[in-house]
């Protein structure tokens, strides 16, 4: 009876009773929605225009944000260190392209999928290499960022909203909207999804495919170093970065591989239940839920819909 | 057929031929000491100072007194990335090359090696990690954990806030990272909270929750404890302070286990962090001696990966205290058995028989460094006394006097736990001590 009081009664008393704790809560889980949103965006890019599963999304977050503070640190300013970045990833996407990508056109999935964890690994060693293993400060006030946050006091309590994570909601809304745009209203968006649609018709129709990839590569090393330069700012730039990417799975279990909606809708699906589980009914469960409960949520929406929530339905004739 | 024999028996000779000649020139010209560090991972930023540290110390013997009595030491590393798998690969890619002690840095690590020491003889030491039980040293002869064990620290640390306005009837946090380092304590927190009338909160972390901790310190933030205690490591650390400081929780309120005090820890929240305590049991700063020895001697030549500025860092001066830990047993062996190139099993009597006084500690060039250490038979921790520091916002202070253990209560449960641990171990290796 006390189990049942537990779950089905307490979490609610606590919610009505002190409303702040609960806005904080949901809160909380917003902004860590939008920042998994903006890892899963990252994931979906790929997937759409080559069929390929990116391993290496995670330690291309944490490769954008060592190189922005490894050029800071050289004395490069904090603004022109963020181009150079930005050229950095480019670099990174051309030569992924030309170097994994290429020579293993037409092959099985799986074997593209492999390639990307090789080239996490070897981004690993090289960032390693070159950064070395020690956890970086994030340059987040020499970008301009803010660093302090608004107390509100309201409903008997307080309401603390750190700017960083405003900040990094609006960033990661602004992203996803330019994106959207990007790959919905221009020639280059359109011809992306024709390459998603099918490769050998797209490219019958004049649409170069290395072209496309160096593109949706290029975008999703841009999107990379946008949250790694968020969650840097939040905790600090190390290696550990590449273990937060492992949230964006739930998020592509949820919201499909190939939607962009459904990255933006899964991420915030995600963060909003695993805050408010582990926050209310983790306690109860000896804690740490937040590991395993996103698969789990993920879970309870593939028996209703299989393809995630925009996933496209697969038909096939037999 | 006789070209392919007389190939085969040239290859043997000449492998042979070549363990012939190598074998003696390492084995009775060097100690060789390897070294289970991690410089890559999500624990690196920790684990990197230690290993310079530790590495750091060894180089300053070989360079400035040509080894111990005489003998040059001869130290390797071998990457382990703080994973239990890949620690045991290592001591299993290096304990045949005459290896005399093991420093595994990390509880699940020495969890696996626990057995396998006195099967190989050489023994394991988990300075200020690992197993708590194994200070009890009949039953464990083959593992050291000087100079205090998790159990020893907790119950200083509880000892410490009882001074600090009492503990009786307040509620004590304890967040940790929930693997089996920041397990150990649980079973002596429980104890005490029972004996001494507090109550615990737990929060456990997971390794993938390391840098995303805000729901666990809104569990804090309801609760409200009136003391936070940290087993951390690694990522979790600097999160988890910048976490405590964004839903206001007092600083001074807050304790870190001596591995969650590194300068890396408190950095990222920079002034923010002004008040956070920890625990430690060596001095910090390079204003050492044998620091300033080091900085001469290895780092200003070159013979270091760790930056000048790095130097005398907490973690740093672990490293360095861990280094000259084994450093003194290797004498104490020396000392003992009459050997300059000694053994596993001479290095396992060398760390039973060690004892680092204050004269000692001078002597080296660490006057005040640490609390003087007395290994024997019976207890394989050694010294057990803490302090807590504090950090500034720049640096760390000392704001506690040592503090010893709550030993009457801490060695019968040690000895509990080290009797559950043989009890289903049949032909488990232990002593007597009289």
């Amino acid at each position: 009876m006390e189990i049942l009081f537990n779950i089905f009664i307490q979490p609610f008393i606590e919610m009505f009773t002190a409303p702040d704790l609960l806005i904080q809560v949901l809160w909380e889980g917003f902004v860590s929605g939008t920042l998994y949103a903006l890892i899963a965006l990252g994931f979906v890019l790929i997937f759409k225009a080559s069929g390929v599963f990116n391993f290496a999304q995670g330690i291309m977050v944490v490769f954008g944000a060592l190189s922005l503070v490894g050029l800071y640190s050289l004395g490069v300013p904090a603004y022109v260190a963020l181009a150079l970045c930005i050229l950095i990833m480019f670099l990174l996407a051309a030569t992924v392209e030309r170097f994994v990508m290429r020579p293993l056109v037409n092959q099985e999935p799986i074997i593209l999928f492999m390639a990307t964890i090789g080239l996490t690994f070897f981004l690993i060693g090289f960032g390693e290499f070159v950064f070395g293993g020690e956890p970086k400060l994030m340059i987040t006030e020499e970008l301009g960022l803010p660093t302090g946050s608004y107390d509100i006091e309201a409903f008997g309590g307080l309401i603390i909203l750190q700017q960083i994570d405003i900040s990094a909601a609006l960033i990661a809304g602004a992203m996803v909207a330019a994106l959207a745009v990007f790959f919905n209203k221009t020639r280059i968006g359109r011809a992306l999804r024709a390459v998603a649609d099918d490769h050998q018709a797209a490219m019958s129709v004049g649409i170069t495919l290395q072209q496309i990839w160096v593109i949706v590569w290029f975008a999703a090393g841009i999107v990379a170093l946008a949250t790694g330069i968020m969650w840097g700012a939040r905790s600090d730039v190390s290696f550990a970065l590449q273990i937060i990417a492992l949230k964006a799975l739930p998020v592509l279990i949820l919201g499909g591989l190939t939607s962009i909606p459904g990255a933006i809708v899964g991420g915030l699906i995600i963060g909003l239940s695993e805050k408010m589980l582990e926050f209310y009914w983790g306690p109860m469960l000896g804690g740490s839920i937040e590991s395993w409960v996103p698969y789990f949520v993920a879970l309870i929406f593939l028996w209703f819909m299989p393809q995630g929530l925009f996933g496209e339905r697969i038909i096939e004739r037999v | 057929m006789r070209l392919k024999y007389l190939a085969l028996a040239a290859g043997a000779a000449a492998m042979m031929a070549g363990s012939l000649v190598t074998v003696p020139a390492s084995a009775q010209d060097k100690i060789y000491i390897p070294l289970l560090t991690y410089r890559t991972g999500p624990f690196a930023g920790s684990g990197t100072v230690i290993a310079d540290g530790l590495h750091d110390y060894f180089t300053l013997l070989n360079e400035r007194d040509g080894g111990i009595g005489g003998v040059k030491l001869e130290v390797e590393e071998c990457e382990t990335g703080y994973n239990a798998q890949k620690g045991v690969e290592c001591y299993e890619k290096t304990k045949g090359k005459g290896a005399i002690v093991y420093n595994p840095y990390s509880t699940g690590i020495t969890l696996q090696l626990i057995p396998k020491a006195p099967v190989d003889k050489i023994p394991v030491l988990s300075m200020g990690y690992g197993l708590s039980a194994t200070a009890v040293g009949e039953k464990f002869p083959w593992t050291f954990n000087a100079p205090a064990t998790y159990w020893s620290q907790m119950s200083a640390i509880i000892k410490y806030i009882d001074t600090q306005g009492g503990v009786k009837g307040k509620k004590i946090g304890f967040i940790y990272l929930d693997v089996g380092y920041g397990r150990e304590p649980i079973p002596i927190l429980e104890e005490l909270s029972k004996e001494m009338g507090f109550s615990v909160l737990k929060v456990p972390v997971g390794v993938k929750e390391m840098q995303n901790q805000s729901s666990h310190w809104l569990q804090v933030r309801k609760e409200r404890p009136d003391w936070m205690i940290m087993w951390g490591w690694g990522a979790m650390n600097p999160t988890a302070i910048k976490e405590a400081v964004k839903i206001r929780y007092p600083m001074d309120k807050f304790i870190g286990v001596w591995w969650s005090g590194g300068n890396v820890d408190v950095r990222p929240a920079g002034k923010t962090a002004k008040g956070y305590l920890s625990a430690n049991f060596h001095g910090t700063g390079a204003n050492f001696p044998a620091i300033q020895d080091i900085l001469k001697h290895v780092v200003d030549k070159g013979l270091s990966q760790a930056k000048r500025e790095t130097v005398g860092d907490n973690f740093y001066n672990r490293g360095v205290m861990n280094a000259v830990v084994t450093a003194e047993a290797i004498r104490t062996a020396q000392k003992l058995t009459g050997k300059k190139v000694i053994n596993g099993e001479d290095m396992r009597k060398g760390l039973e028989n060690l004892d680092i006084t204050a004269e000692r500690l001078k002597e080296i060039g660490f006057d005040g460094f640490t609390n003087p250490i007395k290994v024997t038979c019976k207890d394989h921790a050694g010294a057990h006394a803490i302090y807590i520091q504090q950090w500034d916002g720049e640096s760390w202070s000392k704001v506690s006097d040592w503090i010893e253990p709550m030993r009457d209560r801490v060695r019968p449960k040690l000895e509990a736990a080290a009797n559950a641990y043989v009890k289903d171990k049949p032909g488990w290796q232990t002593q007597s001590c009289s």
